[in-house]
């Protein structure tokens, strides 16, 4: 409970803000990579207490986001084969090149939501005539508990669950944001939960080859204008260097356990991002040694293959380049009940964040 | 009440044909449960007398599970019913009360429902003066549904309208909000988790008579912010009166493990259903008063005063969060939804 007291406590927020204020000279870009991150600066409204000169811009790390509209149509395909398909609630809304998961849902398809792909395992062992599948998206923070669920199957012998997996990585995606030829980013906050299981050792290289400051930063209020004071200050001093805000949470090599397991299972391979295209080595895919547990693999479903919707910028939204209201169509034809794009529906969305709490909007 | 006297375990289709075991399950349970001069006619409806203006609310309860820590389906089928009108500014007297049963709902089960309904309408002062039953094949319903309409008099001091609200107008609530809907989910399938929460279902009817009784026309609105939350309500109000809201998250009362538990599964308060919250506008300058009366009530100890009408930022309900920021609160759109991480 503490967690939700201190570090959204006003003086002792109010006191960093200050320092913010009064160390910035210069204007400075900074991305928060995590849609968590980003809602909390709008829905905590940070970005308005930040010197005009800090411009806060919301990074690709939304899940939801970034899974391509092929991966949906995919897990929409297997419902109306018939299949158990359970999914986290954010994908359920989300577009599809027809339909949503929810409107498949609708039709008759049997969809399952769930907070754990543990429960999905337990799903297909109470349905063995029927075959269940997890939609496993998500980047690093959720690959372990989808890894662990095909080893739990594996263990117990079920054979009908299977994953369809869209997991992607963070540091390629920053790789290809700063190889972007309109990047102006000049500072990241790095997520402080993918960081939680992964460790920060793979940022280093990052830091050294495009000589620009990450701080690995947590999500309330107070984590969040102490990760952006450190971005600010190394960037007045000139400095480029990985810090640590989270280190509450953050060790230097992460979660070990969580990373064996996730090496056990997948192992890493070329992925799609929406709206941003393919990034080389930036996700995971399903090893060899267990295709059984690979949804793609065992139905009939690689050959789904549809365009990105061209009236939604999401690929723009999600390196940076625009903001949501930047988007001639927000809040106009694109809304939470009827979106164009996952940015506009998923609880990590950058759309979602404006559309909701942004006080940008009032007239 | 003895369930083998009634020669039934089960209920069954032939429940609901209008025959003889409809009879036999109105007789035994119904008609023994709610008995009144008005039901025990057994017509097919029945004639009351009304003095003035009456208030009319009907609500259908589809909810699942049935049975909930600190609830069931039967007691919130009166209490949202006698809230609803109580809400127009009317005093609750009498109930329809109509069931949809899916064949196979264990009778013990129904019984504890009728139970239920019959302790919160005797509670709740109200009177049950027609229903219906009717028994739907399995798999085309869900245990049961029920359906209540309530009719109320109106206090003849009652002056409920949005349309005089004012800028300056303070906005109240009587306590803790999002109990309701943090319990039902503790106990959804797929999410279950541990916790004491307990659903808030309970009857306002006597709160809001007591502040008509005191402060008459100078109140303003009362709505209860069921589902949707006390967010949507709100933003519904900033709407029909094209004026602002402002409000502080620090002034929301927000029990401990309600907020933990909302943190955990990512969910919004201010989105989350209630069932024995409502709120209520009123003249500034009876503010704290009406506070006072409030919190000295059984159904009010946690109440506060959680914002104010404003002429900027109009058909906008804008928060002040703990750190001092602003942010939008938005209607919510489709079911708050468990989030990936």
């Amino acid at each position: 409970m503490k967690y939700l007291s201190e570090y959204r406590n006003l003086e002792a927020t109010k006191l960093i803000l200050d320092e913010i204020h009064k160390i910035t000279t210069r204007e400075w870009n900074i991305m928060e990579i995590c849609g968590g991150q980003t809602h909390s600066l709008v829905k905590n409204g940070i970005l308005e207490l930040l010197p005009e000169k800090v411009r806060m811009i919301h990074g690709p790390g939304c899940p939801v986001c970034v899974t391509p509209l092929s991966l949906i149509d995919k897990a929409i395909e297997l419902l109306e084969q018939g299949v158990i398909v359970c999914s986290f609630g954010d994908m359920i809304r989300v577009p599809g090149s027809k339909k949503s998961l929810l409107e498949a849902k609708a039709l008759g398809g049997d969809l399952r939501i769930l907070y754990s792909p543990i429960e999905a395992v337990s799903i297909a062992k109470e349905n063995p005539d029927k075959e269940v599948v997890f939609f496993a998206v998500g980047f690093e923070t959720t690959a372990p508990a989808n890894a662990l669920s095909v080893l739990h199957a594996e263990k117990e012998g079920i054979k009908n669950y299977s994953i369809l997996a869209s997991h992607v990585l963070v540091p390629p995606a920053m790789e290809a944001i700063l190889d972007d030829k309109f990047c102006t980013i000049d500072a990241f906050l790095a997520a402080g939960h993918v960081c939680a299981i992964m460790g920060i050792q793979e940022y280093y290289p990052l830091v050294e080859k495009y000589k620009i400051p990450i701080v690995v930063t947590g999500f309330e209020p107070l984590d969040l204008v102490q990760g952006i004071y450190k971005a600010v200050k190394q960037l007045e001093e000139g400095k480029h260097l990985l810090e640590n805000q989270y280190a509450r949470i953050v060790k230097e090599h992460g979660n070990k356990s969580a990373i064996e397991v996730i090496q056990k299972v997948f192992e890493i391979g070329n992925r799609e991002w929406r709206g941003i295209g393919e990034i080389p080595n930036s996700g995971y895919v399903v090893k060899q040694a267990y295709k059984n547990y690979d949804a793609e693999f065992k139905f009939k479903i690689k050959h789904i293959k549809v365009p990105e919707n061209q009236q939604c910028i999401a690929g723009e939204i999600l390196i940076g380049i625009k903001k949501p209201n930047e988007c001639s169509e927000f809040g106009k034809t694109c809304k939470p009940a009827n979106p164009l794009g996952a940015p506009m529906v998923s609880s990590e969305g950058a759309c979602a964040a404006y559309y909701h709490f942004s006080t940008n909007l009032i007239d | 009440m003895n369930i083998e006297n009634l020669g039934f375990e089960t209920i069954n289709l032939g429940h609901g044909s209008g025959g003889e075991l409809t009879r036999d399950l109105l007789d035994k349970i119904i008609f023994k449960t709610f008995s009144n001069p008005y039901l025990d006619q057994k017509h097919d409806g029945s004639i009351v007398k009304f003095e003035g203006e009456i208030a009319i609310s009907t609500d259908s309860f589809v909810i699942t599970p049935i049975f909930f820590k600190g609830g069931n389906i039967g007691e919130l089928a009166i209490h949202g019913t006698v809230n609803d009108v109580a809400m127009c500014g009317a005093i609750p007297k009498y109930l329809s009360l109509a069931f949809i049963i899916e064949e196979g709902l264990k009778v013990s089960e129904f019984i504890k429902v009728v139970q239920s309904i019959k302790k919160a309408a005797d509670e709740s002062g109200v009177l049950i003066i027609t229903g219906d039953t009717k028994v739907v094949e399995r798999g085309k319903g869900d245990k049961i549904f029920i359906n209540t309409t309530g009719f109320g008099e109106m206090h003849p001091k009652a002056s409920i309208s949005v349309h005089n609200i004012k800028e300056g107008d303070k906005i109240l609530v009587n306590g803790f909000i999002a109990q309701h809907g943090m319990a039902i989910m503790s106990e959804r399938e797929g999410l279950e988790f541990e916790s004491t929460i307990e659903s808030d279902s309970t009857n306002l009817n006597f709160l809001v008579k007591d502040l008509l009784d005191k402060f008459g026309e100078k109140i303003k609105l009362f709505r209860d912010p069921t589902r949707g939350g006390l967010g949507t309500v709100l933003h519904e109000i900033a709407g029909d009166i094209s004026k602002g809201i402002a409000l502080k998250e620090a002034d929301i009362p927000l029990e401990k493990q309600v907020a933990a538990a909302c943190e955990m599964l990512g969910l919004d308060p201010m989105y989350v259903a209630n069932e024995g919250v409502f709120l209520v506008v009123v003249d500034s300058d009876i503010s704290e008063e009406v506070l006072s009366l409030m919190k000295n009530h059984q159904k009010g100890t946690n109440a506060a005063i959680v914002g104010e009408i404003t002429n900027d930022h109009p058909n906008k309900v804008v928060m002040e969060s703990l750190i001092g920021g602003k942010r939008i609160v938005s209607p919510l759109v489709g079911e708050q939804l468990p989030r990936i991480c």
